[in-house]
């Protein structure tokens, strides 16, 4: 199976995933500072910078990028629970 | 007019004026005792709506909860006309305040709705209604009246994400929203002449605000620099004698009440726990020994069997990371603990350090169930919680002991890179 590591900059955790993980599925588990709210895109609340490895992430989709809009989300940032990384490595951090 | 009801001498409500230009157009609702679920109020509250006349038209600021939708619609015929309503500004979207607006906009639909960048999927879930035309503003956006002019602020989060306040500059008037509002029902409107209001006016922020305190610190700075004549709130007193006052006692509530007692580079660290047999107990003495050993974490040890919730809950609220610690009763956490976490929405949690650790006797669920319950409430926890089947071993004595240590080390930022396999976290 493919293989990615996702990088919590907040905590200095490296972890292996699978490619195709979301980072919900990771965050928490290690303890990183990104939170959630509705857990499915709708409220913004789990927005994280990514500061390494943009590309490796799936596209947002329109819905996804519809909540960055209205939360007046900088640049590079996504929403943890929607955002799954395809592989290689991304580093990420709570906003 | 009849004061107590504020009606005219045919027994209808009539508009109030703040100004020549600006009327008050709300509603009276002396009878309401429980707001939201969460707040009390003894003599009910006001659902303040405003109309502005500009050269060139009319703005209302905010509507009434639907009930009251006739009072508001009665002040307002009383001072204009649908026809004149060029602006229709909503500063939040909370039924008690939007109750009347599609009425509102079937009365007067050639009016320009303007709501806040963060209000527009609320509005649609408010309304049901996907053909909705609105204006969505930030902070440096404006309308103008011909010689009266709107501004709008970006204040997110007092009290909903999408909340906003909107300022009059020839006026000197801030339609502030519920910020600096309150549930205080009294016919005579104005600050200088109600009644007593200043419990209801802390109860109000302790409740509504209070868990959003650095969005309160960010609309302030916005709002300080404007020159003042008079804050006109969505609940309560209208605000004219000396409006800097409330401002400067957001300002008080809102900024950090311990910090003067700590180092910049210092970390509080709290630990409560609960305790049947002495078990937990011996567990949570053993962590707090671990923790003291990490320098700058100030740690403090709490019974909960010993203390009151609500000194717990500002403690929380000021510290940097808890751990709790619970026996395991009937395959639950026990009720002072939830007792303790079900208090916590008052304040803000996100990102803090969290951990949780106890003695069972069959089972253990309930240092699981508090972890689950921690990433709820937004905290983060890194390790694991400990369970101790019983009474701890000297050995299992030694494991609380680097649990501490560990969580203070995290929470002081002590930490190598880790790499870790998925498959490998609980």
């Amino acid at each position: 199976m493919a293989k990615a590591t996702i990088t919590f900059e907040d905590i200095n955790v490296t972890v292996t995933v699978p490619a195709g993980t979301r980072v919900i599925e990771v965050s928490e588990k290690v303890g990183s500072g990104i939170t959630y709210g509705c857990r499915e895109g709708d409220c913004g609340t789990c927005i994280m910078k990514v500061t390494e490895g943009w590309n490796n992430l799936t596209e947002p989709s329109v819905l996804e990028d519809k909540i960055l809009r209205e939360n007046m989300a900088g640049k590079h940032n996504r929403l943890a629970c929607q955002a799954q990384v395809l592989g290689g490595s991304l580093s990420v951090r709570p906003v | 007019m009849n004061s107590a009801k504020l009606l005219n001498d045919q027994g209808q409500p009539q508009a109030v004026p703040l100004s020549e230009r600006v009327h008050w157009i709300g509603a009276l609702d002396p009878n309401l005792r429980t707001f939201d679920i969460i707040l009390k109020t003894a003599n009910g509250t006001t659902y303040n709506a405003y109309v502005i006349r500009g050269s060139s038209g009319v703005a209302i600021i905010d509507t009434v909860k639907e009930g009251f939708s006739a009072d508001f619609f009665t002040r307002f015929e009383s001072v204009a006309d649908y026809s004149e309503i060029r602006v229709i500004v909503l500063n939040h979207l909370e039924p008690d305040h939007t109750g009347a607006l599609p009425e509102l906009m079937r009365r007067a639909p050639q009016a320009q709705l303007f709501i806040s960048q963060k209000a527009q999927s609320m509005l649609k879930g408010l309304l049901k209604q996907n053909e909705l035309r609105f204006t969505p503003v930030l902070t440096g956006d404006s309308v103008s009246l011909g010689d009266r002019s709107l501004q709008f602020l970006h204040t997110p989060y007092l009290h909903w994400p999408d909340t906003q306040c909107t300022y009059a500059p020839e006026e000197g008037i801030l339609f502030s929203g519920d910020v600096f509002g309150c549930h205080f029902c009294d016919s005579r409107l104005f600050n200088d002449r109600v009644g007593d209001f200043r419990f209801s006016f802390e109860y109000y922020y302790a409740h509504i605000m209070r868990p959003f305190k650095e969005y309160v610190l960010r609309a302030l700075e916005l709002i300080q620099p404007l020159p003042l004549r008079l804050i006109a709130p969505t609940h309560g007193p209208i605000l004219r004698d000396r409006p800097e006052h409330y401002i400067q006692r957001y300002h008080q509530l809102s900024i950090p009440a311990l910090h003067s007692e700590l180092s910049a580079h210092q970390k509080t660290l709290l630990i409560f726990y609960i305790s049947s047999y002495g078990n937990t107990r011996r567990m949570a003495e053993a962590i707090y020994q671990g923790a003291l050993q990490v320098e700058d974490v100030r740690v403090s040890l709490y019974d909960l069997e010993g203390g009151e919730v609500a000194p717990f809950v500002d403690l929380i609220e000021e510290a940097d990371g808890m751990i709790l610690g619970t026996p395991t009763i009937n395959g639950d956490a026990v009720k002072p603990i939830w007792d303790l976490l079900s208090s916590l929405t008052v304040v803000n949690l996100k990102s803090k350090l969290g951990g949780v650790f106890g003695s069972y006797g069959w089972t253990g669920e309930g240092v699981r169930l508090v972890e689950d319950r921690l990433r709820g409430l937004k905290l983060r926890v890194p390790i694991p919680g400990l369970r101790v089947k019983l009474i701890p071993t000297d050995d299992e004595i030694l494991e609380c002991r680097a649990f501490g240590l560990e969580l203070a080390q995290e929470l002081m930022g002590i930490r190598e890179n880790k790499q870790v396999n998925l498959a490998d976290l609980s």
